[in-house]
């Protein structure tokens, strides 16, 4: 029983008695370990239940319940008479969460095969995908029919990371032609995110303006989000739903725009690369503001497909630039009314006449008239009405640059106004500082004379001559306007007498009505007069191209400024058609737009039977450009760039626009000859010869 | 012998322990219900009809006579161990690791098997041991063996927690066997140098990766540590009284994994609260402390050692499960006798049980079958 420890380290003396006396002691102790886990569980348990309790119940309620946002209604774009511009409407639509995609590839084909997508949708997807970011929703597809959202829905479980939703989405009823004017919605990009945390950004089904009003009135039509408490399983399926608060659309913004104007002067451009401006010219609402080609608004908010935007950058037309405002163009002869302004002002008496002969020797050069046979003896009125050159090279000498540039500031030219868009490029009116400013040359005469005649360095946007139609229609300081709503207040007067505005608008009445440069102008009504002036502006020089045929690029442009009645003058507009070989192509589109204002079953026919010549509506021509580039193209066009970067693209493009050549002051003097002009001018830009105010063919 | 001032008929069975461990079943049939939603398939009715089946076998063990254990003992040993090499030779044939025998009607785990079995061979070996070589390599080396052929099988299954449980059940026949104190101290000592040694080499990806979890559950709240961050919402989300029967979220939305088997624990505290885990380690202090008192009043070695070994088994699964439910423990595969969904680990603690159930009527002196 003892242990002897003398000989403990060889062999303990082991007996029955030993062994069951160490288990009773062992067993106790192995008895006590137990208790004392048993009792440091209970602990345990004690500690996660009671003290800890709030904080796991907390996290078991952050588990259960999912707090979703329902992305709010966005508010509407009304035109004047309350007709929406952008609504939303009801839509079925399927989105993917990308970080909750367990098996990307499966998903996506079994997406496919359910949604039946095309090859090219599924490209696009895939690009979509590769670009986002886990925590924004991609959109798969929108504007489901019920069968098809139907079948998404039921196999969710199956489809982790996949999310469908009843919904609104964008629509513009109008589709293109509001495209430049509205602008489009997308999901929002990591950038815009990263500027504005507002978590409804990152809501599946969200879209932020991504351009003109709808990037600038963002903060107003966003609205507020509504929510949604939901049960959810670990796996992300709704048990049922909590509580919901409905959200708060956005409000509503009422523009000046007349949606019919809008759409007319959009769909009467036709297949041009076109720009038209339409006023009010007593209040300066703007009626219409359309630059055509355009993309289709509806499409682009879905995101920009790789074939859409094969399609819009290989066109020449550019439909990404919205001309309005970021168009600059050599004004071309639309200026002699304003210039003519600024003789009347300067003193001149509008009865004082030159004898155009064809040309005018400036220092060692001729400048030509545009009509080469002469206009004989020219007075200010027959100057305007039938656009002689001379007259104003002539006069233009004698009263310097510095008046006429003053004038076309006082008109609205080389201004942009306080309008919410985007952006607007403002262009030249060239004087002699500024001359001297930019290229730190001294202004020369043959300056003067080419600015006279709106070539050399002048430079205007459309919305510009729309203004400056309106100004010369009523010698107000009218001040172009989108929102509707505005107190319509007598604007201020521009200051010039009377007797100037009237001698002017009946020497632009004459244009159309009289013996003037575009009787073809005239409308169709026998009250209803309009006053107009044509412009052709110069794109290369005459050693390249005629302005007339030839290479699409190389023609001339055309400009046509006009108001109408011209003896109370209600709607001012303006047109410039690029490349259109002249204004001949540019007045037939005001004076439809305008007789449209008067008369809309009368536009409208003549519209109808134009658009069947054309292939159809925008629209439908650029479903079957679309069309065509599907079936020529398949899923071979290269990837979209980013937004970034097709914004940079964009706005250099606008910046870039300067049709205009910048003429320098060593330019080759024309020749009386065209042929020794041709040999004689070896710089691609273009003489200054304007052969302004092409007549009417 | 402690006489019971029940009457002998009734007494004849363990009640004191049994009426208690029927309630827990009950609960963890009440779990399962639950866990399934609200019904008696596929949980709760198979997990309530096995008990039924296995008490009944427990019972028939418990007929069994003492000579009965003395003499398998040996040969189930050898028999399982064999099925342990069979399974790695058909794991290695078939292409990766497989811990299953599949017999047809019913797939057999042996390494389960093994922990009963490892506990009823040392307690034979010990028995048959001369006491004076208790002490020497011959009390060390053999049961060594013993413990350490099938732990090194189930190890390279790889089942870790498996193969710990052999190991612990070994451990503790020997401490009560009486080999001297210091070898288990030095033991003791040596493993904490080899284990962070073992962890880095010997461990497979995943169960490092578990025990580094372990460590810190929070800093994969998604990822391994997902298990026990659920599994302690459930807990502590339960408070005192619970949610209620058929309200727990976390198992329902099937946030906690495994709700039915490892994690039935957190299934149950987060229905019936604090008063529900405390009811569950009542009980299991129960059927333990029972055991541990049969295994002292036992009169010889063998039985004393048997179910001494077999208790220590059990409080080995209920240890190590709950400690691991609550955070305590890596996450091990390891479920909780009589509350987890699972035919295998309640036939082993159902042959325990049984084994106890007869130390304690030799105890008694019943009479026994053969």
């Amino acid at each position: 029983m003892k242990i002897n420890f003398r000989r403990f380290l060889r062999a303990p003396h082991v007996t029955t008695g030993t062994l069951r006396n160490s288990f009773d002691r062992r067993a106790v102790v192995i008895g006590g370990i137990q208790g004392g886990i048993g009792c440091l569980l209970a602990a345990r348990m004690t500690y996660l239940s009671v003290f800890e309790n709030e904080k796991y119940k907390l996290q078991a309620e952050s588990n259960r319940v999912n707090l979703s946002l329902i992305p709010p209604r966005r508010g509407w774009i009304l035109d004047r008479n309350g007709q929406p511009l952008a609504s939303n409407r009801a839509d079925f639509r399927v989105d993917i969460i990308p970080e909750r995609m367990t098996e990307g590839d499966r998903t996506l084909a079994e997406l496919g095969k359910l949604l039946s997508l095309t090859p090219i949708a599924m490209q696009d997807l895939q690009d979509k995908l590769e670009k986002a970011r886990g925590f924004a929703a991609v959109e798969v597809a929108s504007g489901l029919d019920w069968e098809r959202f139907a079948a998404v829905s039921v196999r969710l479980p199956d489809l982790p990371g996949v999310v469908t939703q009843r919904g609104y989405s964008r629509f513009y009823p109008t589709g293109p032609a509001v495209g430049h004017l509205i602008g489009y919605v997308g999901a929002a990009s990591a950038e815009e995110y990263e500027k504005d945390r507002d978590p409804v950004l990152i809501t599946p089904g969200y879209k932020v303006g991504k351009d003109a009003l709808e990037k600038f009135y963002e903060k107003d039509l966003r609205g507020k989000p509504g929510a949604r408490r939901v049960e959810v399983t670990a796996s992300g399926r709704i048990v049922r739903d909590l509580d919901t608060r409905e959200d708060v659309p956005g409000k509503t913004i009422k523009l000046t725009i007349d949606a019919g104007i809008q759409d007319y002067a959009a769909r009467r451009i036709g297949p041009e690369s076109a720009a038209v401006v339409v006023m009010d010219c007593q209040t300066g609402d703007l009626l219409a503001m359309c630059s055509m080609p355009c993309f289709d608004p509806n499409s682009f908010s879905d995101g920009i497909g790789r074939l859409e935007w094969k399609m819009l950058s290989d066109d020449d037309h550019v439909p990404l630039r919205n001309k309005v405002l970021r168009g600059l163009y050599p004004p071309g002869s639309t200026v002699k009314p304003m210039v003519a302004l600024s003789f009347l002002e300067a003193g001149l008496d509008p009865n004082e006449s030159v004898i155009c002969n064809g040309g005018l020797r400036v220092g060692n050069r001729v400048f030509h008239c545009w009509q080469h046979r002469g206009h004989g003896s020219v007075n200010m009125a027959k100057g305007i009405y039938q656009s002689c050159d001379v007259y104003f090279y002539h006069f233009a000498q004698r009263i310097g640059m510095d008046p006429i540039a003053a004038m076309a500031h006082r008109l609205g030219l080389g201004h942009d106004f306080p309008l919410p868009v985007a952006g607007q490029s403002y262009g030249t009116v060239p004087d002699p500082a500024w001359k001297l400013r930019k290229y730190g040359k001294e202004w020369q005469t043959f300056d003067t004379v080419n600015a006279t005649i709106g070539q050399g360095y002048f430079l205007v946007n459309p919305l510009q001559q729309a203004v400056q139609a309106s100004r010369l229609a009523t010698g107000r300081i009218i001040m172009p306007r989108l929102i509707h709503g505005q107190e319509n207040t007598m604007q201020a007067s521009l200051g010039i007498p009377a007797d100037h505005i009237a001698y002017i608008r009946q020497a632009m009445s004459d244009v159309a009505n009289g013996p003037g440069s575009a009787p073809h102008a005239r409308l169709p009504f026998p009250d209803i007069k309009l006053a107009g002036k044509t412009g052709t502006a110069q794109v290369v020089g005459l050693n390249v191209g005629n302005g007339k045929g030839g290479l699409w690029k190389h023609r001339d442009h055309g400009h046509f400024i006009c108001f109408a009645p011209a003896d109370n003058p209600r709607y001012a507009c303006s047109v410039v058609v690029e490349h259109g070989g002249g204004s001949g192509a540019a007045y037939p589109i005001a004076r439809d737009v305008l007789t449209y204002v008067f008369d809309k079953q009368r536009g409208m026919d003549i519209l109808t039977e134009l658009e069947t010549g054309w292939g159809g509506t925008p629209e439908q021509r650029l479903d079957a450009r679309y069309k065509a580039y599907s079936a020529q193209y398949g899923v071979g066009a290269p990837a979209v760039p980013s937004d970034e970067e097709s914004r940079k693209l964009q706005a250099a493009d606008g910046a870039d626009e300067p049709a205009q050549p910048i003429t320098e002051a060593q330019s080759p003097a024309p020749e009386p000859d065209p042929n020794a002009a041709a040999s004689a001018a070896p710089q691609a830009s273009p003489s200054p010869v304007a052969s302004p105010g092409s007549a009417p063919q | 012998m402690n006489r019971s001032i029940v009457p002998e008929a009734i007494s004849r069975q363990p009640w004191q322990m049994l009426i208690p461990l029927c309630g827990l079943v009950s609960l963890g049939a009440a779990v399962l219900y639950s866990a399934a939603g609200g019904s008696l398939q596929p949980y709760a009715l198979t997990h309530a009809l096995r008990f039924c089946i296995f008490l009944v076998m427990a019972i028939f063990i418990s007929r069994l006579s003492r000579n009965v254990f003395r003499t398998i003992a040996y040969p189930v040993y050898g028999a399982i161990l064999g099925l342990l090499v069979l399974v790695e030779l058909i794991g290695a044939v078939g292409g990766g690791s497989q811990r299953w025998l599949n017999l047809g009607f019913m797939s057999l785990q042996p390494s389960e098997l093994m922990k009963p079995a490892i506990v009823l061979v040392l307690a034979r070996f010990y028995e048959t041991l001369p006491h004076a070589m208790t002490a020497s390599w011959r009390g060390l080396v053999p049961a060594g063996v013993l413990i350490a052929l099938p732990a090194i099988f189930v190890l390279i299954q790889p089942d870790l927690g498996t193969a710990t449980a052999v190991c612990f059940g070994g451990v503790v026949i020997m401490f009560l066997a009486g080999l001297p104190l210091w070898w288990f101290l030095s033991a003791g000592g040596a493993l904490m140098v080899i284990a962070p040694i073992a962890f880095f080499t010997l461990l497979h990806d995943y169960q490092r990766n578990r025990v580094l979890v372990f460590m810190d559950p929070e800093g994969d709240p998604l990822g391994t540590g997902y298990h026990i961050t659920q599994s302690k919402i459930a807990i502590g989300s339960g408070g005192i009284f619970g949610k209620g029967f058929g309200n727990g979220t976390q198992s329902h939305l099937q946030y906690l994994p495994e709700a039915h088997t490892d994690f039935v624990f957190a299934t149950m505290a987060e229905e019936w609260g604090l008063l529900g885990g405390l009811f569950v380690l009542t009980v299991f202090a129960i059927v333990i402390g029972w055991g541990m008192r049969v295994a002292r009043r036992a009169p010889d070695r063998f039985s004393s050692l048997l179910a001494a070994g077999m208790t220590a088994t059990m409080f080995f699964y209920v240890m190590i499960n709950l400690m691991m439910v609550m955070g305590l423990a890596p996450v091990v595969g390891i479920p909780l006798p009589f509350m987890s969904h699972g035919g295998t680990s309640m036939l082993t603690n159902m042959i325990c049980l049984g084994t106890i159930m007869a130390v304690n009527r030799w105890n008694r002196g019943g009479g026994s079958l053969s």
